[in-house]
């Protein structure tokens, strides 16, 4: 693997990490309105995936909506002020934590309804196969979702018509509190493609090079119009479902959560990996610096921003205005 | 002198207005169930194969797909057939379609045309004799046309098909073999938002929706026997509501009943009462009457199923109580 890339991915990752470690502070400070969930621990999964993408193809995905934008290269800055509800926010404050949405880079929609962005990704890949552009679809989705029917239906379609796209679920074990051994009559959930003539591929979701190298063979397979792939990269989300929310019980054994904190932590194992290929502590601390930067300067940037003009919620319901009653 | 109107079916039209738009732009495209070999308003057989897609039973996927397609780039219509399947497809048409154009601060335009077959008053039981359009005209971000004759069907799909919002088009399919006479402009279109005034008169209004519009007719023509004299007005845009016809209508007359063929509780005509109440209240002379269909499910034998829906007698009787 190239250095400049696996640089690039620690970067991305960092941002990931730095950023929801950041939103979690301003929850905990009463700043940030609504419901926020993090994908820390999930990074590699999201940036090995982004990554084997170009600038212009199309990701969708789910209320753990940071990571995804961000793994695809956005501004963080607009997404910080997004959280905070603000007029500068990539959404103009109408969507909040769990529906970032960049179109500058591909983002085409995270969404809260859980397996709602799978259908969306499907039809961008049809709108790339109808206009020969060149362009694929990736689609993330949880364990969760892949219960949902719509993964069926849309996995079905995009077989028959073999359209450019990639099924990319980020299993980490847990449909909100709810295991995936208690909501799935077999494990894996990648051998689900085979049903409908799509390739299934079980990855590391911890390993950055191993996620990136089989998202970039299934870009390839999309690109050469043989149609979609289905990857499930096993992963692991180090902190609850939702910040601020508590389950007493434990659904979770600590043994598990403190496994993949100290031995399985995609940054670190990337950090290693750095080392181990020639760079230089001092580089890997730029890196790190340079991502803490960017982060600070994105809470800043939302802390001072406006909130929007409360009748600005009139705006932007159609693109062919239609009279509103109030 | 080529023709500038033709004599045509309602399903002719529609197929008319599809296949235009199909013609005429290359980032149309139409999704459905077989579509290829047997569909409302025509088949399409082999050709521009990459945009005729028939697609395998998958409403809430394909209706979804569509969804992707629209802020991509493409003008997909989605054929849903039988209105009552627009259910399985709902999750789609309401949290993507109808919202993401406004959650994602306008990154987006959503122009997706959704095209539902209310099949009723044919021995098909409940599951397939709904009248949806109420339920979806409580859902911001829609549109939704109602034609009632073979012009507006033509003119309405093309408007939906070419709005830059999400549009869901509800036809009658009792009218799909009506005839009447057709536009062949290619560039006719009948404006999303606007009603249409079928008859003149000063004694009452009868504000109708969908294939009501020719029961509504029948009784004015009863109703002129006897001296009295409706103002007959078609919707046909229930989202957004014409509410200047509405209270237009009503100052002319000071009456009105609404002829709506949806079930009684929330549907369109409580809305169009409400604003009447709301907003024109010193001009009623009388209140308001509605003729809708009651609150059961559509049951399978004729015998059962006719008698609910509004009809030109019950229109009838309906105004002759305002009199």
């Amino acid at each position: 693997m190239q250095n400049d890339v696996q640089s690039e991915a620690y970067l991305r990752m960092l941002k990931i990490r730095g950023f929801e470690q950041a939103v979690t502070r301003l929850v905990t400070e009463g700043e940030v309105p609504g419901a926020v969930h993090t994908s820390i621990g999930q990074e590699a999964a999201i940036v090995g995936a982004c990554m084997a993408l170009k600038l212009d193809d199309y990701i969708s995905g789910t209320h753990r909506s940071h990571g995804h934008p961000i793994g695809k290269g956005a501004d963080l800055k607009p997404l910080m002020a997004e959280i905070l509800g603000k007029a500068t926010g990539i959404c103009k404050g109408r969507g909040g934590s769990m529906h970032f949405t960049d179109k500058s880079v591909g983002s085409i929609g995270e969404s809260a309804i859980v397996g709602g962005g799978i259908p969306i990704a499907t039809g961008a890949a049809l709108t790339a196969q109808v206009r020969n552009s060149g362009q694929v679809a990736l689609t993330f989705f949880g364990d969760g979702a892949s219960n949902e029917g719509v993964l069926a239906e849309c996995l079905n379609m995009a077989a028959v018509w073999k359209l450019p796209i990639i099924f990319f679920c980020e299993n980490n074990g847990y449909a909100a509190v709810t295991s995936a051994a208690a909501s799935h009559g077999q494990p894996d959930i990648a051998k689900r493609g085979e049903g409908y003539g799509v390739p299934g591929v079980i990855v590391d979701g911890q390993d950055f090079a191993a996620v990136h190298a089989v998202t970039e063979a299934a870009v390839a397979r999309a690109r050469r119009g043989d149609g979609p792939t289905l990857i499930e990269a096993k992963t692991y989300r180090f902190d609850e479902h939702c910040v601020g929310l508590f389950i007493k019980g434990g659904y979770r054994p600590a043994e598990e959560i403190d496994h993949f904190r100290n031995e399985r932590d995609p940054v670190t194992l990337l950090r290693n990996s750095l080392l181990a290929d020639g760079m230089s502590e001092r580089a890997v601390v730029e890196i790190e610096a340079q991502a803490a930067g960017l982060i600070e300067e994105a809470v800043a940037f939302a802390k001072e921003s406006p909130f929007p003009d409360p009748q600005e919620a009139f705006e932007l319901v159609h693109a062919n205005p239609i009279p509103i009653r109030r | 002198m080529t023709e500038k109107s033709k004599r045509m079916t309602y399903l002719d039209a529609l197929g008319l207005a599809q296949r235009e738009e199909l013609e005429g732009r290359d980032d149309t495209i139409i999704i459905g169930e077989d579509i290829a070999l047997y569909a409302a308003g025509g088949a399409y057989g082999d050709i521009h194969p990459s945009r005729i897609r028939s697609a395998p039973i998958s409403e809430c996927g394909f209706a979804g797909m569509a969804v992707g397609a629209a802020i991509t780039g493409l003008r997909p219509i989605v054929d849903l057939t039988i209105a009552n399947f627009i259910y399985l497809a709902a999750d789609p048409i309401i949290n993507q379609a109808a919202r993401l154009r406004y959650m994602t601060g306008g990154q987006f335009k959503v122009p997706v045309t959704y095209r539902a077959s209310m099949w009723h008053g044919q021995a098909n039981a409940a599951q397939h004799s709904d009248r949806p359009y109420p339920m979806f005209m409580n859902i911001p971000g829609l549109k939704i046309v109602c034609p009632a004759t073979p012009e507006d069907a033509k003119g309405l799909l093309k408007a939906a098909i070419r709005d830059d919002d999400p549009v869901i088009v509800f036809e009658d399919n009792d009218l799909w073999g009506k005839k009447g006479d057709v536009p062949l402009d290619t560039e006719f279109v009948v404006p999303i938002g606007k009603a249409k005034t079928h008859r003149a008169g000063s004694d009452v209004s009868i504000i109708s929706i969908s294939g009501c519009l020719r029961h509504a007719l029948k009784a004015a023509d009863a109703l002129a026997t006897e001296g009295i004299h409706a103002d007959v007005i078609d919707l046909r845009t229930l989202l957004p509501l014409d509410n200047d016809a509405i209270l237009g209508t009503l100052a002319r007359t000071g009456r009105v009943v609404i002829v709506d063929p949806a079930h009684r509780t929330m549907g369109a005509a409580a809305e169009i009462a409400a604003i009447i109440v709301e907003d024109g209240f010193d001009m009623l002379r009388k209140p308001v009457k509605r003729v809708v269909t009651p609150d059961v499910p559509i049951p399978f034998s004729p015998p059962m199923e006719a008698p609910l829906y509004p009809n030109p007698e019950k229109i009838a009787a309906a105004v002759r109580e305002l009199m």
